[in-house]
This record gives structure tokens, sequence and C-alpha cells, in this order.
């Protein structure tokens, strides 16, 4: 049985949207909440009984993203957004504003896997299907990412990493 | 690197899901996605749950009723594409609160039908015929819709009203004059009678 679609926004409406934050930066990100949501509301009727909710949702953020991206990357000189709200990646001490300059600098899988897998908290195995390689290989891009994240960033290296 | 969950969430993520979620209820209606609308309003009998088609309201639930439960069943028997959207049921609220507030006997409303069958959906049809401030009994009724022996069929069509307040099921009591049995609880039946009594 199906339940009402607004529990399945309640429950993992702001996972997307941090999700969506990693993949393309505060600016971009409420727009593709907004795209994946209404897309997956047109699709949830036939969402088989026994798909993971939240791996269907990234793997939609995922596609908007891309999108956005592709869009992003055919407009002239794009200027990478730092986002406006203090608070929107909220590391305690730490400079926002640095952080975001480093997820937005890092590679598009390593930023998709570490979103997936840190932000997101699915498994490689579900990662591999939503980016299209291997177990191992999602593992990877997303542990290349954390060691370019500690690279770029100041200060990440006190905070330490979430395996 | 700390990008766990915890860290992220704020009062201003709160504050911009908020926002999210109201532009997400918008387009869904403008896409003609929004199967079914709901809201909550607060009454004198306590808060009701408005649910609300693209053809008009559905349902309306009594908080004894669950309205979680009430949402899993619309989403069950009608759609699952469920949100939270009170613009759809503006009328309804207004209508509601002019009828708590004694200034309303008669509700204007398109009515979304589709949850009750047969003769059941017959009799709630009929309903409306007994006027405000007035009372019939289950024979009375069974009368009307032109089953006189139909009087525990009766009962039970006015026990799965699924739009009471609306449809005035309130308005039909047992031979002996007391009450009977009423979806939202003797008292909110009691409640509704004296305010239309008054």
């Amino acid at each position: 049985m199906r339940e009402p679609f607004e529990k399945v926004v309640a429950r993992h409406g702001g996972t997307v949207l941090r999700v969506c934050r990693v993949l393309l930066g505060a600016h971009d990100a409420e727009d593709a909440w907004s795209e994946t949501f209404l897309a997956a509301l047109r699709a949830y009727p036939d969402l088989p009984d026994t798909a993971n909710t939240e791996a269907w949702l990234v793997t939609i953020a995922h596609r908007k993203a891309i999108d956005v991206l592709r869009a992003r990357r055919r407009q002239p000189a794009p200027v990478e957004e730092v986002p406006e709200a203090p608070t929107a990646l909220g590391v305690p001490g730490g400079d926002d504003a640095d952080l975001w300059r480093a997820v937005a600098a890092l590679p598009d899988k390593q930023r998709q896997a570490v979103a997936y897998h840190y932000v997101a908290g699915l498994p490689y195995a579900e990662i591999a299907v939503i980016l299209g390689g291997t177990t191992d290989a999602a593992r990877r891009a997303a542990a290349d990412g954390v060691k370019n994240l500690r690279k770029s960033y100041q200060g990440a290296a006190k905070e330490g990493a979430r395996s | 690197m700390n990008v766990t969950t915890g860290n992220f969430a704020s009062t201003a993520d709160a504050v911009t899901l908020a926002r999210l979620r109201l532009r997400l209820a918008q387009a869904a209606e403008a896409e003609g996605l929004l199967d079914i609308a709901y809201t909550t309003v607060d009454s004198p009998v306590g808060p009701l749950l408005l649910a609300a088609t693209p053809r008009g309201l559905v349902r309306v639930a009594y908080d004894v009723e669950d309205h979680d439960r009430v949402l899993d069943t619309l989403a069950k028997r009608l759609s699952p594409r469920v949100l939270r959207a009170p613009k759809r049921l503006d009328v309804a609220a207004r209508e509601l609160e002019e009828y708590f507030g004694g200034r309303r006997q008669v509700f204007d409303l398109p009515l979304d039908r589709s949850l009750s069958k047969g003769f059941r959906q017959l009799v709630q049809r009929h309903l409306p015929e007994i006027g405000y401030g007035q009372t019939r009994t289950y024979g009375q009724v069974a009368a009307l819709v032109g089953n006189p022996k139909a009087v525990r069929a009766v009962g039970t069509a006015c026990a799965t009203n699924p739009l009471p307040v609306v449809v005035p099921c309130h308005r039909v009591l047992r031979a002996d004059g007391t009450p009977g049995r009423y979806v939202g609880g003797p008292a909110a039946k009691m409640t509704l009678l004296s305010l239309e009594a008054e």
C-alpha cells in the first residue's frame, strides 16, 4: 500500500534538500528540490512496494542536478555560487564559504558519491546503481572526494570524517 | 569533513522546507497532480480534517477517527498523491467557520461522494433535506429514501458518512429521542444539535 505522498515529503524532504545543496550549491538546490518532488509525485503511484524510497528520490535528484549542471555549463563562464545562508552547511566554527568552494571544486562523480553516502546515507551498492559503475568505484569516488576536501578545506582534518 | 545529517538540520532549513512544500503543492495543483488536497481546521467539536479531490470535498474527519489513518485510507482508496494544500479547502473552511459561528445554515460546496456506494450514498444524498435545526429518526429517513424497513441500513449509512457536519447525519436520532451513535462521538453530536437549536 502506498502511503500519502505528504509523508514521503515530510520524511525525506530535508535529506533531499541537503543532497541538492552539495550537488549544486544553495542557489540552485531549491529548484532541483522542487523538480525532484514534482517528478516523484508524478511517478509515485507506480513506485514498486519493494523500492527504497530514499534511493528512488536521490536518483531523481541526481538526474535533475545533472540537467542543471549541463545547463550551467552551456552558460558563459559560470561563477560558482556561495550560499547566502550562513547555516546552510552548519559546520560549527568552520568557514562555510571555504567548505562550499571545496565541495563545488570536486569532480562531479566525487561530489555525487560524497552527497549520496555522507548526506543521504545510501550504501555504496545503491550509489553504484545511481552513478552507473561498480560498488568499488562508488566507494573509491567517495573516499577520493573526502581526501580532496581534506586537502582543500582548512580545518577539515580537525573535524574528522565519518566512514 | 563533517557532512553528517545532524549538522545540516537548522531552523533556517525548516523555514526553507516549509516554503518549498508550499511551492510543491502549488506546482502539483497547476500540473494536475494534486489528487487529494487536505488541511486541518479548529472547531468547537475539535480539529477537523478536510480533504478534497479536484471534484470537490471528499472527506471531513473528526480527531477521534485519527487523521493519519484517514489519510492512509484516502491514499489507498482514491490516490496516494496526497498533499497538505490548504488553498483548495479555503471555501469549505470558511463555510464551516460560518456554520459554527451560527451564520450559515446550508453548505454550498461541490462534494465528491466517491467514498460511498449504493444505498449508503443514496441515504447520504437525502440527508441535507433535513433542514438546519430539525431532526428525523432513522425510521423516518428510511421512509424518506423509499425503503421504510431499512432502519438499520440507514443507521449504517449515517455512521459511515464520509462528510459529517457538511452532510448532516447528526440530525438523525433514535426513535426514543436519544441521539444515537455518531462518527464524532456522542458529545460532538450533542454540540451540533444544541448549536442548531439556538
